[in-house]
């Protein structure tokens, strides 16, 4: 067992998420609010790390590596709804896509 | 309280800080650019606490996965986007390297950090002794998560589908 201890991971797993919340609920910028949703998935993954390096398990890299598909896979949807989204609006606000169509 | 810290645990403090400082800077950041530079500065600092948490092998994934390969992909959409109008005009104007003068600090301060540890031998060792290799996560990633893999599997496919579909020239006119 490591000698730092599970809380103090947690606290700094904790704090990367809400700053990545933040960026989530607050920009109007749609590739700010991918770069934000990646520092929330990062985070998710100190959290697993923190605790499979307390409990001496692998299964905390197993989870973090299934994280880092997740984050690839939508790190690459987004970024292409991005290119679709700037070809039709010229824009990346998210608030022209407040309304649906139909 | 802090003279009596483990140097690990300090270096892991340490680490931490820098990641939550990268992190608030891409969330506040005006320019794109400027803040997928933070963006990887924060997960070179979440990859250093991988590594003092004794979690080489993720560690290193983070690199080169995060950091290598999903920014990358960043910065090329970046580049087709142009560096759209609304949030370069906010950006200063060139002033050289001032622009990334916080990055390089930041990158630095973990540069700094990593050769103390590489340079330290009872460190090392302390290290090596609560490791979990890469051995362990291959046999358990291939054995009990066997199906996980397989559906992740999936997820990529569902990724590179999506993403051909979505950004393939628009043929026919239609709706988002």
């Amino acid at each position: 067992m490591t000698s730092i201890p599970l809380f103090h991971v947690l606290i700094l797993s904790s704090l990367l998420f809400v700053i990545g919340f933040i960026g989530v609920v607050a920009r109007k910028n749609t590739l700010f609010i991918l770069m934000s949703l990646e520092v929330m998935l990062n985070a998710v993954g100190v959290a697993f790390i923190g605790a499979g390096s307390v409990w001496q398990q692998a299964d905390g890299q197993v989870m973090f590596i299934l994280i880092l598909t997740l984050a690839a896979v939508e790190a690459a949807v987004g970024l292409a709804l991005l290119i679709r989204m700037q070809k039709k609006y010229r824009s990346l606000d998210i608030d022209l896509l407040s309304q649906l169509k139909g | 309280m802090l003279a009596n810290l483990a140097p690990i645990d300090s270096l892991f403090y340490f680490a931490g800080l820098v990641a939550v400082i990268a992190s608030l800077k891409v969330v506040t950041g005006n320019n794109t650019v400027h803040a997928l530079l933070y963006l990887v500065v924060s997960l070179l600092a979440v990859a250093v606490c991988f590594y003092l948490m004794g979690a080489p092998f993720a560690a290193g994934l983070e690199v080169i996965v995060y950091a290598g390969a999903i920014l990358v992909l960043f910065v090329f959409a970046v580049l087709m986007f142009g560096l759209g109008k609304d949030e370069t005009s906010h950006a200063p104007q060139n002033k050289g390297l001032a622009n990334m003068f916080g990055a390089m600090v930041l990158a630095f301060a973990l540069l700094i950090e990593m050769v103390i540890i590489i340079n330290n031998g009872d460190m090392q060792q302390s290290l090596q002794a609560n490791v979990i290799d890469s051995k362990a996560v291959g046999i358990m990633l291939y054995g009990p998560y066997l199906l996980a893999v397989e559906i992740a599997s999936f997820l990529l496919l569902a990724g590179l589908l999506a993403g051909y579909h979505y950004a393939k020239p628009d043929l026919t006119g239609g709706a988002l």
